[in-house]
């Protein structure tokens, strides 16, 4: 790793980062998995590795990026699983077992069905 | 409503929480949408350029948008974030300490240990931008060994900072060191109160000693030290990149921005939520966390854990922020929200947390040690119906007394749950030592049970369960039960499809 010596080179890893990602949503499915401690308990890497599956088994590898994310503070729900289709709005999956992660990647991703167990956003975020 | 997500640019918009969307997440704000194991996730979400801000002005500039911004402390005491830096930043020394507190030891607690598993960057951030504006080079994470996962991200965070030079010799070319270590606590309560903390990290037993002198004067190694909670920290960044006074229009006259909670007990939605302070009880609980489940009446939350007090159904109006809480006989607490609805019995509420102060105890004074036993010992009398109002009475006393001359703030706020329990549900202390009943019907000792004749369909079911056989009948015929033998288990309760078996 190079190390950042200003705070103008740590703009532009900023600004990289930021179009890299830019470029990623527009190109991809991306999903998001939970993987806080409680996730976790709740079976949240078991979810993950359900979707490795059907993604690798749909050969959709490269049309989807996988990612790994802490706590998204729906306890009641979990494993929570966040999906953003490209130029789609994210949403958020609730009580992911096996199963539904399954039926997230053949139902939702492949066959653009719905899938049940969607949690509304309630909140406002300061993004930067 | 703006757009949520405004991952875009260097602007952010100023987002305020409206009729759906009544959380607004500061402190979480990257938790669940960056990988925390990732810097270049943290920093394209401009992660540490709230260090670099602050590193191009002198410390002091930081150190007034702290003050201006009003942030109090989130590790339950409120006290001003800012006050307390400037503080720290006047008293001359070779050596000052950061220290971010995350021993987080209220019983459902988990705010601390979700931010530094969602967004540990912002903690390292937010250490080195306030070493910066007290003048330390180096800075400790007091951090429980519970918490394996924090740990390693936490770890990874620092690492990674290192590697990017933003954290170490010469951050970012300003000649500003600043370098953090990880310190494990075994999970004592009394060790997250400060000075009981720092005298942990020095490797001795985690015990509070008298304040004043405080840490900002004098505390790790005898040295000017900050103790900051996680979330304290959390806020710091977000702080200098959007400005005091955009999070000083957040919030209540005298609590500023949000708070986050964990949300649990008798509630649909439990889970972490963070709210503009000044919203209402109401609000959290009937809509964000969407009532008790079962359709339960909602009875009373419990903030501040085992140092706070209740808040009942008539306080659904009340505006939550550090002093409404406080006049309500309750406190903010670090964060704990503990909801029980109309099952729930108040007595034993009180009894389950003087149950836990009493274990956490550390023992190095009297009021503490033997009063939080004898405080227990009562309840457990009322609990058992052997209560009388005398014992009242002696509760109500030994808890005034335990609160004026315990040393730390485990011995001082720890019969606040009895306090406010009887306060608010006077009736239920009563109706358990003069009518020897428990309203909620949950302390066993008072409740008896009985077969209604006019609904027992004479199944039978009741009598195999019962674990003394204490359940007879013929078949086909109404059943009952022998009062003199019954052990109040509650099985045949439970067991019975008929609703037949009765519980007063
Ligand atoms: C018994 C007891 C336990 C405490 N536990 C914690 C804790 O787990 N985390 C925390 O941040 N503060 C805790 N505090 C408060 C700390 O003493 C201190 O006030 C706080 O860490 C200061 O940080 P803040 O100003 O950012 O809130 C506790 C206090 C007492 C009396
Ligand atoms: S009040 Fe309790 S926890 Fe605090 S120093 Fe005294 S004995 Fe220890
Ligand atoms: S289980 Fe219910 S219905 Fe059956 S014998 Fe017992 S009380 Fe009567
Ligand atoms: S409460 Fe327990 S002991 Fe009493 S009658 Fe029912 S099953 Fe038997």
């Amino acid at each position: 790793m190079t190390k950042i010596t200003s705070y103008d080179e740590l703009r532009q890893r900023c600004a990289d980062v930021k179009a890299q990602k830019a470029s990623l949503a527009k190109d991809k499915i991306i999903i998001n998995v939970s993987l806080a401690t409680c996730s976790i308990a709740a079976g949240g890497k078991k979810a993950l590795q359900a979707i490795e599956e059907e993604v690798a088994a749909a050969g959709l590898q490269d049309a989807v990026m996988i990612m790994k994310s802490g706590c998204m503070t729906y306890c009641y729900a979990e494993p929570t699983v966040e999906i953003a289709k490209p130029g789609a709005a994210p949403v958020v999956f609730g009580d992911v077992d096996e199963a539904k992660a399954r039926a997230l990647v053949t139902d939702y991703i492949v066959r653009n069905e719905p899938v049940e167990g969607v949690i509304p956003v309630n909140y406002v975020r300061v993004a930067f | 409503m703006q757009s949520i997500r405004t991952d875009q640019g260097d602007q952010t918009s100023r987002v305020m929480p409206d009729a759906t969307h009544k959380q607004l997440r500061i402190a979480t704000r990257n938790c669940g949408f960056i990988d925390p194991e990732s810097i270049d996730d943290y920093i394209g979400v401009r992660g540490y350029q709230a260090l670099a801000t602050a590193l191009q002005a002198p410390p002091a500039e930081t150190v007034a948008i702290v003050k201006e911004s009003g942030l109090r402390g989130r590790g339950g005491g409120g006290f001003p974030t800012g006050l307390k830096w400037e503080i720290a930043s006047k008293n001359k020394a070779d050596q000052k300490y950061m220290v971010c507190n995350a021993d987080e030891g209220d019983p459902g607690a988990f705010m601390d240990r979700a931010v530094l598993e969602g967004d540990p960057h912002s903690i390292v951030e937010a250490m080195a931008i306030g070493g910066y504006a007290i003048g330390a080079s180096k800075g400790a994470v007091y951090i429980r060994a519970e918490y394996p996962l924090a740990i390693k991200r936490l770890k990874k965070a620092m690492d990674d900072a290192k590697a990017y030079g933003l954290l170490g010799e010469n951050i970012l070319g300003s000649g500003f060191d600043f370098d953090i270590e990880i310190k494990y606590g075994a999970g004592a309560f009394v060790c997250g109160e400060e000075t009981a903390l720092i005298r942990s990290m020095e490797g001795q037993r985690g015990e509070p000693k008298t304040k004043p002198p405080f840490p900002a004067q004098s505390g790790y190694w005898a040295k000017p030290t900050i103790v900051n909670n996680v979330e304290t920290y959390a806020n710091i960044p977000a702080i200098i990149l959007n400005g005091a006074d955009w999070f000083s229009s957040i919030g209540t006259e005298k609590s500023k921005g949000t708070k986050v909670f964990a949300l649990a007990g008798k509630i649909r939605n439990t889970g972490l939520i963070e709210v503009p302070m000044g919203i209402t009880l109401g609000e959290v609980i009937n809509e964000i966390g969407a009532g008790c489940p079962g359709d339960k009446k909602f009875k009373a939350v419990q903030t501040g854990g085992p140092s706070g007090g209740a808040l009942t159904s008539k306080d659904l109006d009340v505006a939550i922020d550090y002093d409404n809480l406080i006049a309500k006989g309750s406190m903010m607490g670090s964060g704990g929200m503990v909801v029980m609805d109309e099952d729930d019995c108040m007595v034993s509420i009180a009894k389950f947390f003087l149950d836990f102060t009493m274990d956490e105890t550390c023992g190095k004074c009297t009021p503490c040690r033997i009063g939080s036993k004898r405080l227990y010992e009562i309840l457990a009398k009322i609990t058992s119906g052997d209560g009388s109002m005398e014992d009242i009475d002696k509760l109500k006393g030994l808890a005034s007394v335990i609160k004026d001359t315990a040393l730390c703030g485990l011995g001082q706020t720890m019969p606040n749950p009895i306090l406010s329990t009887l306060e608010n549900y006077w009736d239920e202390y009563v109706a358990h030592v003069q009518d020897k009943k428990c309203p909620a019907g949950v302390c066993s000792a008072l409740l008896t049970y009985s077969i209604d004749p006019k609904k027992c369909t004479g199944c039978g079911l009741c009598a195999i369960v019962c674990p003394v056989s204490c359940i007879a009948g013929a078949k086909k015929e109404a059943h009952s039960i022998d009062a003199s033998r019954c052990i109040k288990c509650g099985s045949c309760y439970e067991k019975c499809k008929f609703d037949a078996v009765l519980k007063s």
